[in-house]
Protein backbone atom coordinates (compact mmCIF):
# COMPACT_ATOMS: atom_id res chain seq x y z
CA UNK A 1 0.00 0.00 0.00
CA UNK A 2 2.71 2.34 -1.14
CA UNK A 3 -0.17 5.27 -1.93
CA UNK A 4 1.54 7.61 0.26
CA UNK A 5 0.58 10.42 2.35
CA UNK A 6 -2.76 11.84 1.10
CA UNK A 7 -4.72 14.57 2.28
CA UNK A 8 -5.92 14.41 6.00
CA UNK A 9 -9.64 13.14 7.23
CA UNK A 10 -9.82 17.04 8.55
CA UNK A 11 -9.12 18.46 5.76
CA UNK A 12 -11.27 16.57 3.31
CA UNK A 13 -13.60 17.33 6.05
CA UNK A 14 -13.53 20.86 5.81
CA UNK A 15 -14.03 20.78 2.18
CA UNK A 16 -16.99 18.67 2.03
CA UNK A 17 -18.71 20.36 4.43
CA UNK A 18 -18.29 23.57 2.55
CA UNK A 19 -18.85 21.87 -1.23
CA UNK A 20 -22.30 20.23 0.51
CA UNK A 21 -23.34 23.57 1.97
CA UNK A 22 -23.15 25.02 -1.54
CA UNK A 23 -24.64 22.58 -3.31
CA UNK A 24 -27.94 22.08 -1.37
CA UNK A 25 -30.74 24.12 -0.81
CA UNK A 26 -32.26 24.38 2.31
CA UNK A 27 -36.00 22.55 2.01
CA UNK A 28 -38.93 25.18 1.87
CA UNK A 29 -40.98 24.02 5.18
CA UNK A 30 -44.84 23.93 4.13
CA UNK A 31 -45.81 27.03 3.96
CA UNK A 32 -49.22 26.85 5.96
CA UNK A 33 -51.17 29.10 4.98
CA UNK A 34 -50.95 28.59 1.35
CA UNK A 35 -52.10 24.52 2.43
CA UNK A 36 -55.15 25.67 4.32
CA UNK A 37 -55.61 27.77 0.83
CA UNK A 38 -55.15 25.34 -1.21
CA UNK A 39 -57.40 22.61 0.87
CA UNK A 40 -60.46 25.30 1.13
CA UNK A 41 -59.91 25.62 -2.78
CA UNK A 42 -62.95 23.22 -3.29
CA UNK A 43 -65.42 25.42 -1.42
CA UNK A 44 -65.59 27.79 -3.72
CA UNK A 45 -66.58 25.70 -6.89
CA UNK A 46 -69.09 24.11 -4.13
CA UNK A 47 -70.84 27.85 -3.73
CA UNK A 48 -70.82 28.45 -7.27
CA UNK A 49 -72.89 25.18 -7.91
CA UNK A 50 -75.26 26.17 -5.12
CA UNK A 51 -75.72 29.73 -6.23
CA UNK A 52 -76.54 28.15 -10.19
CA UNK A 53 -78.86 25.83 -8.47
CA UNK A 54 -80.68 28.62 -6.60
CA UNK A 55 -80.89 30.85 -9.79
CA UNK A 56 -82.28 28.36 -11.68
CA UNK A 57 -85.28 27.47 -8.78
CA UNK A 58 -85.66 31.37 -8.81
CA UNK A 59 -86.51 31.27 -12.48
CA UNK A 60 -88.88 28.50 -11.60
CA UNK A 61 -87.36 26.95 -14.60
CA UNK A 62 -88.82 23.22 -13.11
CA UNK A 63 -91.66 23.00 -10.37
CA UNK A 64 -89.89 22.30 -7.14
CA UNK A 65 -90.92 18.58 -6.50
CA UNK A 66 -88.88 17.84 -9.96
CA UNK A 67 -85.92 20.58 -8.69
CA UNK A 68 -86.72 21.86 -4.99
CA UNK A 69 -84.26 24.75 -3.88
CA UNK A 70 -80.93 23.73 -1.75
CA UNK A 71 -83.10 24.97 1.44
CA UNK A 72 -85.09 22.16 1.24
CA UNK A 73 -82.37 19.86 0.37
CA UNK A 74 -80.35 21.07 3.41
CA UNK A 75 -83.78 20.67 5.42
CA UNK A 76 -84.55 17.57 4.29
CA UNK A 77 -81.04 16.13 5.40
CA UNK A 78 -81.25 17.64 8.55
CA UNK A 79 -84.24 15.73 9.33
CA UNK A 80 -82.23 12.43 7.99
CA UNK A 81 -79.61 13.18 10.61
CA UNK A 82 -81.83 13.85 13.38
CA UNK A 83 -84.33 11.13 12.59
CA UNK A 84 -84.55 8.46 15.26
CA UNK A 85 -85.49 6.00 12.55
CA UNK A 86 -81.89 3.95 11.91
CA UNK A 87 -82.94 3.27 8.27
CA UNK A 88 -83.75 6.52 7.55
CA UNK A 89 -81.11 7.79 9.77
CA UNK A 90 -78.48 9.95 7.63
CA UNK A 91 -75.24 8.56 10.26
CA UNK A 92 -76.49 5.73 10.56
CA UNK A 93 -76.65 4.82 6.94
CA UNK A 94 -73.29 6.60 5.98
CA UNK A 95 -71.32 4.79 9.05
CA UNK A 96 -72.99 1.85 8.11
CA UNK A 97 -72.37 1.99 4.24
CA UNK A 98 -69.07 3.00 4.68
CA UNK A 99 -67.69 0.34 6.73
CA UNK A 100 -69.10 -2.34 4.09
CA UNK A 101 -66.98 0.16 1.72
CA UNK A 102 -64.14 -0.21 3.62
CA UNK A 103 -64.52 -4.18 4.66
CA UNK A 104 -64.80 -4.81 0.54
CA UNK A 105 -62.09 -2.36 -0.14
CA UNK A 106 -59.85 -4.70 2.71
CA UNK A 107 -60.85 -8.00 1.11
CA UNK A 108 -59.90 -6.58 -2.64
CA UNK A 109 -56.50 -5.29 -1.35
CA UNK A 110 -55.93 -9.06 0.30
CA UNK A 111 -56.74 -10.62 -2.91
CA UNK A 112 -55.16 -7.63 -5.34
CA UNK A 113 -51.73 -7.42 -3.53
CA UNK A 114 -50.72 -10.91 -4.29
CA UNK A 115 -52.63 -11.40 -6.93
CA UNK A 116 -50.46 -8.04 -8.60
CA UNK A 117 -47.06 -9.02 -7.24
CA UNK A 118 -47.71 -12.20 -9.30
CA UNK A 119 -48.54 -10.58 -12.44
CA UNK A 120 -45.64 -8.05 -11.84
CA UNK A 121 -43.13 -10.39 -11.53
CA UNK A 122 -44.09 -13.43 -13.98
CA UNK A 123 -44.62 -12.24 -17.46
CA UNK A 124 -45.82 -15.29 -18.16
CA UNK A 125 -48.70 -15.63 -15.76
CA UNK A 126 -49.24 -12.00 -16.95
CA UNK A 127 -49.73 -12.88 -20.41
CA UNK A 128 -52.51 -15.39 -19.48
CA UNK A 129 -54.10 -13.14 -16.60
CA UNK A 130 -53.78 -9.48 -17.27
CA UNK A 131 -56.04 -9.42 -19.96
CA UNK A 132 -58.87 -10.81 -17.72
CA UNK A 133 -57.83 -8.65 -15.25
CA UNK A 134 -58.48 -5.58 -17.47
CA UNK A 135 -61.58 -6.71 -18.74
CA UNK A 136 -62.54 -6.99 -15.39
CA UNK A 137 -61.78 -3.39 -14.61
CA UNK A 138 -63.45 -2.21 -17.92
CA UNK A 139 -66.72 -4.22 -16.76
CA UNK A 140 -69.14 -1.56 -15.18
CA UNK A 141 -69.39 -3.72 -11.45
CA UNK A 142 -73.28 -3.21 -11.55
CA UNK A 143 -73.71 -5.64 -14.12
CA UNK A 144 -72.21 -8.42 -11.79
CA UNK A 145 -75.41 -7.08 -9.28
CA UNK A 146 -78.38 -9.98 -10.97
CA UNK A 147 -75.48 -12.68 -11.32
CA UNK A 148 -74.49 -12.21 -7.16
CA UNK A 149 -78.41 -11.88 -6.05
CA UNK A 150 -79.10 -15.12 -7.77
CA UNK A 151 -75.83 -16.13 -6.32
CA UNK A 152 -76.02 -14.91 -2.51
CA UNK A 153 -79.31 -14.13 -1.90
CA UNK A 154 -80.25 -10.79 -1.08
CA UNK A 155 -77.08 -10.52 1.44
CA UNK A 156 -74.43 -9.05 2.52
CA UNK A 157 -71.80 -11.51 0.50
CA UNK A 158 -74.14 -10.35 -2.64
CA UNK A 159 -72.87 -6.66 -1.63
CA UNK A 160 -69.44 -7.46 -0.81
CA UNK A 161 -69.18 -9.87 -4.24
CA UNK A 162 -69.76 -6.72 -6.16
CA UNK A 163 -67.49 -4.31 -4.30
CA UNK A 164 -64.79 -6.98 -4.84
CA UNK A 165 -65.12 -7.54 -8.33
CA UNK A 166 -65.06 -3.97 -9.01
CA UNK A 167 -62.31 -3.06 -6.47
CA UNK A 168 -60.00 -6.19 -7.13
CA UNK A 169 -59.39 -5.34 -10.88
CA UNK A 170 -57.79 -1.79 -10.28
CA UNK A 171 -55.67 -2.83 -7.37
CA UNK A 172 -54.04 -5.82 -8.40
CA UNK A 173 -53.56 -3.39 -12.31
CA UNK A 174 -52.31 -0.54 -9.93
CA UNK A 175 -49.63 -2.69 -8.66
CA UNK A 176 -48.60 -4.29 -11.37
CA UNK A 177 -48.13 -0.82 -13.44
CA UNK A 178 -46.33 0.67 -10.39
CA UNK A 179 -43.63 -2.62 -10.33
CA UNK A 180 -43.17 -2.09 -13.93
CA UNK A 181 -42.48 1.66 -13.83
CA UNK A 182 -39.70 1.19 -11.07
CA UNK A 183 -36.36 2.02 -11.83
CA UNK A 184 -34.31 -0.88 -13.02
CA UNK A 185 -31.30 0.82 -10.93
CA UNK A 186 -33.42 0.15 -7.50
CA UNK A 187 -33.75 -3.56 -8.23
CA UNK A 188 -30.19 -3.82 -9.08
CA UNK A 189 -29.20 -2.31 -5.96
CA UNK A 190 -31.85 -4.41 -3.83
CA UNK A 191 -30.37 -7.30 -5.39
CA UNK A 192 -26.66 -6.26 -5.06
CA UNK A 193 -27.21 -5.23 -1.84
CA UNK A 194 -28.32 -9.32 -1.02
CA UNK A 195 -32.37 -8.79 -0.87
CA UNK A 196 -33.91 -11.71 -1.72
CA UNK A 197 -37.61 -13.86 -1.61
CA UNK A 198 -39.81 -12.19 0.57
CA UNK A 199 -37.10 -9.38 2.07
CA UNK A 200 -37.07 -8.18 -1.56
CA UNK A 201 -40.79 -7.95 -2.16
CA UNK A 202 -41.47 -6.19 1.16
CA UNK A 203 -38.20 -4.30 1.36
CA UNK A 204 -37.46 -3.17 -2.44
CA UNK A 205 -40.14 -3.92 -4.24
CA UNK A 206 -43.33 -2.64 -3.08
CA UNK A 207 -41.89 0.24 -1.50
CA UNK A 208 -40.21 1.40 -5.24
CA UNK A 209 -43.98 0.50 -6.70
CA UNK A 210 -45.71 2.28 -3.93
CA UNK A 211 -46.79 5.27 -6.40
CA UNK A 212 -47.70 3.64 -9.05
CA UNK A 213 -49.76 1.00 -6.37
CA UNK A 214 -51.34 4.17 -4.65
CA UNK A 215 -52.97 5.16 -7.99
CA UNK A 216 -54.55 1.78 -8.14
CA UNK A 217 -55.75 1.81 -4.51
CA UNK A 218 -57.24 5.09 -5.12
CA UNK A 219 -58.88 4.40 -7.96
CA UNK A 220 -60.01 0.85 -6.58
CA UNK A 221 -61.29 2.64 -3.58
CA UNK A 222 -63.57 5.00 -6.40
CA UNK A 223 -64.92 1.69 -7.78
CA UNK A 224 -65.43 -0.04 -4.45
CA UNK A 225 -67.62 3.00 -3.65
CA UNK A 226 -69.39 2.88 -6.56
CA UNK A 227 -70.01 -0.58 -6.55
CA UNK A 228 -71.59 -0.49 -3.60
CA UNK A 229 -73.81 1.99 -3.66
CA UNK A 230 -75.21 0.23 -6.92
CA UNK A 231 -75.69 -3.08 -5.64
CA UNK A 232 -77.30 -1.15 -1.93
CA UNK A 233 -79.91 0.76 -4.76
CA UNK A 234 -80.94 -2.46 -6.39
CA UNK A 235 -80.25 -5.12 -3.76
CA UNK A 236 -82.79 -4.38 -1.08
CA UNK A 237 -83.68 -5.56 1.60
CA UNK A 238 -84.23 -4.82 5.65
CA UNK A 239 -81.56 -7.47 6.69
CA UNK A 240 -79.15 -5.07 5.23
CA UNK A 241 -79.17 -2.25 7.08
CA UNK A 242 -79.15 1.20 6.44
CA UNK A 243 -77.39 2.55 3.78
CA UNK A 244 -77.00 5.74 1.69
CA UNK A 245 -78.22 3.56 -1.47
CA UNK A 246 -81.08 2.31 0.43
CA UNK A 247 -81.92 5.65 1.68
CA UNK A 248 -81.83 7.10 -1.94
CA UNK A 249 -84.10 4.40 -2.90
CA UNK A 250 -86.46 5.18 -0.50
CA UNK A 251 -86.88 8.74 -1.62
CA UNK A 252 -87.12 8.18 -4.87
CA UNK A 253 -90.39 5.16 -3.86
CA UNK A 254 -91.82 8.54 -1.86
CA UNK A 255 -91.25 10.93 -4.44
CA UNK A 256 -89.28 12.89 -2.17
CA UNK A 257 -87.14 14.79 -4.82
CA UNK A 258 -85.28 16.53 -1.96
CA UNK A 259 -84.45 13.32 0.13
CA UNK A 260 -83.56 12.14 -3.30
CA UNK A 261 -80.84 15.01 -3.88
CA UNK A 262 -79.64 14.55 -0.23
CA UNK A 263 -78.79 11.48 -0.69
CA UNK A 264 -76.67 11.86 -3.68
CA UNK A 265 -74.92 15.03 -1.70
CA UNK A 266 -73.78 12.45 1.02
CA UNK A 267 -72.87 9.97 -1.37
CA UNK A 268 -70.58 12.15 -3.14
CA UNK A 269 -69.51 13.73 -0.06
CA UNK A 270 -68.08 10.20 1.68
CA UNK A 271 -66.39 9.64 -1.75
CA UNK A 272 -64.77 13.47 -1.67
CA UNK A 273 -63.98 13.15 2.28
CA UNK A 274 -62.28 9.80 2.10
CA UNK A 275 -60.14 11.14 -0.94
CA UNK A 276 -59.05 14.04 1.23
CA UNK A 277 -58.63 12.72 4.35
CA UNK A 278 -57.20 8.83 3.78
CA UNK A 279 -55.04 9.26 0.21
CA UNK A 280 -54.75 13.26 -0.14
CA UNK A 281 -52.65 13.13 2.49
CA UNK A 282 -50.85 9.62 1.80
CA UNK A 283 -50.20 11.02 -1.47
CA UNK A 284 -48.69 13.75 -0.75
CA UNK A 285 -46.30 12.36 1.91
CA UNK A 286 -45.12 9.87 -0.95
CA UNK A 287 -44.27 12.23 -3.44
CA UNK A 288 -42.77 15.01 -0.56
CA UNK A 289 -40.59 11.72 0.90
CA UNK A 290 -39.34 10.77 -2.42
CA UNK A 291 -39.23 14.99 -3.66
CA UNK A 292 -41.37 14.05 -6.42
CA UNK A 293 -43.57 17.11 -5.19
CA UNK A 294 -43.80 19.82 -7.68
CA UNK B 1 -8.45 -11.45 -4.29
CA UNK B 2 -10.00 -11.60 -7.87
CA UNK B 3 -8.63 -13.91 -9.79
CA UNK B 4 -10.29 -13.84 -13.49
CA UNK B 5 -9.31 -17.19 -15.96
CA UNK B 6 -10.10 -16.42 -19.53
CA UNK B 7 -13.18 -15.39 -19.13
CA UNK B 8 -15.30 -14.67 -22.31
CA UNK B 9 -18.79 -13.85 -22.42
CA UNK B 10 -21.41 -13.52 -25.65
CA UNK B 11 -25.33 -13.20 -25.79
CA UNK B 12 -26.93 -15.85 -27.10
CA UNK B 13 -25.18 -18.36 -29.02
CA UNK B 14 -24.26 -16.18 -31.63
CA UNK B 15 -24.82 -12.80 -30.64
CA UNK B 16 -21.20 -10.30 -30.73
CA UNK B 17 -18.48 -11.26 -28.13
CA UNK B 18 -18.75 -8.95 -25.34
CA UNK B 19 -15.55 -10.36 -23.37
CA UNK B 20 -13.18 -12.16 -25.43
CA UNK B 21 -10.59 -14.52 -23.47
CA UNK B 22 -9.86 -11.84 -20.47
CA UNK B 23 -7.27 -12.91 -17.39
CA UNK B 24 -7.15 -10.57 -14.87
CA UNK B 25 -5.96 -11.23 -10.97
CA UNK B 26 -6.30 -8.64 -8.58
CA UNK B 27 -4.74 -8.90 -5.51
CA UNK B 28 -5.50 -8.35 -1.42
CA UNK B 29 -5.51 -4.95 -0.69
CA UNK B 30 -4.91 -3.80 -4.10
CA UNK B 31 -6.67 -0.82 -6.16
CA UNK B 32 -6.89 -1.87 -9.58
CA UNK B 33 -8.59 0.80 -12.48
CA UNK B 34 -9.91 -0.47 -15.42
CA UNK B 35 -10.04 1.53 -18.04
CA UNK B 36 -11.70 1.39 -21.96
CA UNK B 37 -13.83 3.02 -24.06
CA UNK B 38 -17.70 2.43 -24.94
CA UNK B 39 -18.06 -1.23 -25.60
CA UNK B 40 -15.49 -2.59 -23.79
CA UNK B 41 -17.48 -4.93 -21.56
CA UNK B 42 -16.47 -2.79 -18.36
CA UNK B 43 -20.58 -3.16 -16.62
CA UNK B 44 -20.64 -6.61 -18.30
CA UNK B 45 -17.72 -7.67 -16.55
CA UNK B 46 -18.46 -6.06 -12.82
CA UNK B 47 -22.53 -7.47 -13.38
CA UNK B 48 -20.47 -11.00 -13.69
CA UNK B 49 -18.08 -10.27 -10.93
CA UNK B 50 -21.20 -9.35 -8.66
CA UNK B 51 -23.25 -12.14 -9.68
CA UNK B 52 -25.76 -10.04 -11.00
CA UNK B 53 -24.88 -11.96 -14.70
CA UNK B 54 -23.13 -15.09 -16.02
CA UNK B 55 -20.07 -15.88 -18.02
CA UNK B 56 -20.28 -17.73 -21.13
CA UNK B 57 -17.09 -19.51 -20.28
CA UNK B 58 -13.86 -19.51 -18.24
CA UNK B 59 -13.83 -19.12 -14.80
CA UNK B 60 -14.16 -16.02 -12.02
CA UNK B 61 -12.68 -16.81 -8.48
CA UNK B 62 -13.51 -14.56 -5.99
CA UNK B 63 -11.62 -14.40 -2.20
CA UNK B 64 -14.70 -13.15 -0.73
CA UNK B 65 -18.46 -11.89 -1.97
CA UNK B 66 -17.80 -8.55 -3.36
CA UNK B 67 -20.08 -5.15 -3.04
CA UNK B 68 -21.07 -3.14 -6.04
CA UNK B 69 -21.30 0.55 -6.54
CA UNK B 70 -22.83 2.21 -9.83
CA UNK B 71 -22.67 5.13 -11.44
CA UNK B 72 -25.83 6.20 -10.23
CA UNK B 73 -25.80 6.73 -6.52
CA UNK B 74 -28.92 3.44 -6.30
CA UNK B 75 -29.89 5.26 -3.25
CA UNK B 76 -33.52 3.67 -2.66
CA UNK B 77 -35.54 7.58 -2.71
CA UNK B 78 -38.10 6.22 0.26
CA UNK B 79 -35.14 6.25 2.62
CA UNK B 80 -33.49 8.23 4.48
CA UNK B 81 -29.78 8.33 4.12
CA UNK B 82 -29.50 6.71 7.42
CA UNK B 83 -32.17 4.31 6.93
CA UNK B 84 -30.45 3.35 3.54
CA UNK B 85 -27.37 1.88 5.44
CA UNK B 86 -29.22 0.27 7.98
CA UNK B 87 -30.76 -1.84 5.22
CA UNK B 88 -27.64 -2.73 3.97
CA UNK B 89 -26.75 -4.20 7.57
CA UNK B 90 -29.92 -5.78 7.68
CA UNK B 91 -29.31 -7.79 4.62
CA UNK B 92 -25.95 -8.62 5.93
CA UNK B 93 -27.62 -9.71 9.16
CA UNK B 94 -25.81 -7.03 11.71
CA UNK B 95 -27.35 -7.53 14.77
CA UNK B 96 -30.84 -5.05 15.12
CA UNK B 97 -29.85 -3.22 18.50
CA UNK B 98 -26.50 -2.02 16.70
CA UNK B 99 -27.68 -0.81 12.97
CA UNK B 100 -28.26 2.86 13.89
CA UNK B 101 -25.06 3.42 15.57
CA UNK B 102 -23.25 1.50 12.70
CA UNK B 103 -24.69 3.75 10.07
CA UNK B 104 -23.96 7.03 12.09
CA UNK B 105 -20.45 5.73 12.20
CA UNK B 106 -20.05 5.41 8.28
CA UNK B 107 -21.95 8.51 7.86
CA UNK B 108 -18.89 9.83 9.72
CA UNK B 109 -16.70 8.18 7.69
CA UNK B 110 -17.55 9.99 4.79
CA UNK B 111 -18.19 13.20 6.34
CA UNK B 112 -21.63 13.20 6.46
CA UNK B 113 -22.80 13.18 9.84
CA UNK B 114 -25.76 15.68 10.04
CA UNK B 115 -27.23 13.63 6.93
CA UNK B 116 -28.79 10.56 8.70
CA UNK B 117 -32.16 11.84 8.38
CA UNK B 118 -32.11 13.47 4.61
CA UNK B 119 -33.67 11.64 2.17
CA UNK B 120 -32.02 11.18 -0.94
CA UNK B 121 -33.66 14.04 -3.29
CA UNK B 122 -32.02 16.75 -0.46
CA UNK B 123 -28.71 15.42 -0.70
CA UNK B 124 -26.20 16.52 -3.58
CA UNK B 125 -24.80 14.68 -6.62
CA UNK B 126 -21.49 14.24 -4.48
CA UNK B 127 -23.20 13.50 -1.00
CA UNK B 128 -25.34 10.80 -2.32
CA UNK B 129 -22.27 9.14 -3.59
CA UNK B 130 -20.65 9.14 -0.66
CA UNK B 131 -23.70 7.62 1.19
CA UNK B 132 -23.65 4.99 -1.56
CA UNK B 133 -19.96 4.43 -0.71
CA UNK B 134 -21.02 4.66 3.33
CA UNK B 135 -23.68 1.87 2.00
CA UNK B 136 -21.06 0.07 -0.19
CA UNK B 137 -19.39 0.23 3.33
CA UNK B 138 -22.03 -1.51 5.74
CA UNK B 139 -21.56 -4.53 3.90
CA UNK B 140 -18.64 -5.31 5.12
CA UNK B 141 -16.92 -7.03 2.03
CA UNK B 142 -13.61 -7.39 1.22
CA UNK B 143 -14.09 -6.38 -2.17
CA UNK B 144 -15.27 -3.23 -3.93
CA UNK B 145 -16.81 -3.16 -7.01
CA UNK B 146 -17.14 0.50 -8.99
CA UNK B 147 -18.73 1.17 -11.70
CA UNK B 148 -17.97 4.56 -13.09
CA UNK B 149 -19.08 5.77 -9.65
CA UNK B 150 -18.23 9.33 -9.98
CA UNK B 151 -18.88 10.29 -13.96
CA UNK B 152 -22.05 12.33 -13.11
CA UNK B 153 -20.32 14.19 -10.89
CA UNK B 154 -18.49 17.79 -11.56
CA UNK B 155 -14.66 18.23 -11.30
CA UNK B 156 -14.57 19.78 -8.12
CA UNK B 157 -16.32 17.29 -6.89
CA UNK B 158 -14.87 14.37 -8.30
CA UNK B 159 -11.76 15.22 -7.01
CA UNK B 160 -13.11 15.69 -3.26
CA UNK B 161 -14.77 11.91 -3.58
CA UNK B 162 -11.26 11.14 -5.25
CA UNK B 163 -9.33 12.03 -1.84
CA UNK B 164 -12.21 10.57 0.08
CA UNK B 165 -12.03 7.14 -1.28
CA UNK B 166 -8.22 6.90 -1.40
CA UNK B 167 -8.14 7.60 2.06
CA UNK B 168 -11.26 5.10 2.98
CA UNK B 169 -8.94 2.55 1.19
CA UNK B 170 -5.92 2.90 2.74
CA UNK B 171 -7.90 3.05 6.19
CA UNK B 172 -9.95 -0.43 5.18
CA UNK B 173 -7.51 -2.43 3.14
CA UNK B 174 -10.34 -2.98 0.82
CA UNK B 175 -9.75 -4.85 -2.55
CA UNK B 176 -10.82 -2.46 -5.40
CA UNK B 177 -11.55 -2.66 -9.02
CA UNK B 178 -12.18 0.32 -10.03
CA UNK B 179 -13.87 0.98 -13.67
CA UNK B 180 -13.71 4.05 -15.78
CA UNK B 181 -13.43 5.66 -19.53
CA UNK B 182 -11.18 8.70 -17.53
CA UNK B 183 -8.11 8.59 -17.98
CA UNK B 184 -6.58 10.78 -15.66
CA UNK B 185 -9.14 8.85 -12.75
CA UNK B 186 -7.46 6.01 -13.36
CA UNK B 187 -4.30 7.11 -13.34
CA UNK B 188 -4.88 8.99 -10.31
CA UNK B 189 -6.84 6.37 -7.83
CA UNK B 190 -5.06 3.23 -9.31
CA UNK B 191 -2.05 1.18 -8.60
CA UNK B 192 -2.23 -0.60 -11.64
CA UNK B 193 -4.13 0.53 -14.73
CA UNK B 194 -5.61 -1.49 -16.90
CA UNK B 195 -6.54 -0.75 -20.76
CA UNK B 196 -9.47 -2.44 -22.46
CA UNK B 197 -10.00 -2.85 -26.25
CA UNK B 198 -13.31 -2.23 -27.28
CA UNK B 199 -15.93 -5.32 -29.01
CA UNK B 200 -14.57 -7.33 -27.94
CA UNK B 201 -13.19 -6.52 -24.25
CA UNK B 202 -9.61 -7.70 -24.34
CA UNK B 203 -7.18 -6.45 -22.06
CA UNK B 204 -4.15 -4.74 -24.46
CA UNK B 205 -2.04 -3.29 -21.71
CA UNK B 206 -1.30 -2.56 -18.21
CA UNK B 207 0.44 -0.07 -16.38
CA UNK B 208 2.17 -0.34 -13.13
CA UNK B 209 1.72 3.46 -10.97
CA UNK B 210 5.24 3.99 -9.83
CA UNK B 211 5.94 7.17 -8.34
CA UNK B 212 5.34 7.80 -4.50
CA UNK B 213 4.64 11.21 -4.42
CA UNK B 214 1.43 12.16 -3.12
CA UNK B 215 -0.74 12.12 -6.82
CA UNK B 216 -3.42 14.72 -7.49
CA UNK B 217 -4.99 15.03 -11.02
CA UNK B 218 -3.15 17.87 -11.60
CA UNK B 219 0.31 16.40 -11.00
CA UNK B 220 3.05 16.05 -13.66
CA UNK B 221 2.86 12.18 -13.36
CA UNK B 222 -0.26 11.79 -13.50
CA UNK B 223 -0.79 13.90 -16.85
CA UNK B 224 2.84 12.25 -18.27
CA UNK B 225 1.20 8.68 -17.77
CA UNK B 226 -2.51 9.94 -19.12
CA UNK B 227 -1.46 11.19 -22.11
CA UNK B 228 0.56 7.87 -23.16
CA UNK B 229 -2.45 5.75 -21.90
CA UNK B 230 -4.70 8.08 -23.71
CA UNK B 231 -2.54 7.65 -27.36
CA UNK B 232 -2.83 3.82 -27.15
CA UNK B 233 -6.63 4.25 -26.02
CA UNK B 234 -7.02 6.65 -28.78
CA UNK B 235 -4.84 3.95 -31.29
CA UNK B 236 -7.64 1.42 -30.18
CA UNK B 237 -10.71 2.91 -31.21
CA UNK B 238 -9.92 4.30 -34.88
CA UNK B 239 -9.23 0.76 -35.16
CA UNK B 240 -13.50 0.87 -35.20
CA UNK B 241 -13.50 3.51 -37.37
Amino acid sequence: MANNQETSFAEIGELAAGLDALDTLKDTKPNFAASTARSLAPLLAIALVIGVWQLVVSLHAAPTWVLPTPAQVWASLVGHATTGNPTQNLWFSAFNSLRKGVQGFAIALVIGLPLGIALGLNKWLRLVIRPILTGLQQLPSVAWVPAAIIWFGLSDATIFAVVLLGATPSIANGLISGIDQIPTLYLRAGKVLGAKGLTYITRILLPAAWPGFLAGLEQGWAFAWRSLMAAELIAINPALGPGLGQMLDNARQLGDMSGVLGSIILILAVGVLVERLAFAPLRERTLRNRGLLR
Amino acid sequence: MIKITNLSKRYGSNGPVIIDDLKLTVNSGEFVALVGASGCGKSTLLNILSGLDKASSGSVEMGAAPALMFQDHALLPWLTAGKNIELALRLVNYPKAERAARAQELLELVHLPHAYKLRPHELSGGMRQRVAIARALAQGRKILLMDEPFAALDAITRDLLHEELVRIWQETGLTILFVTHNVREAVRLGQRVILMSSRPGRIINEWKIETTEPRRIESSYVSALSVEITDELRKEIKRHG
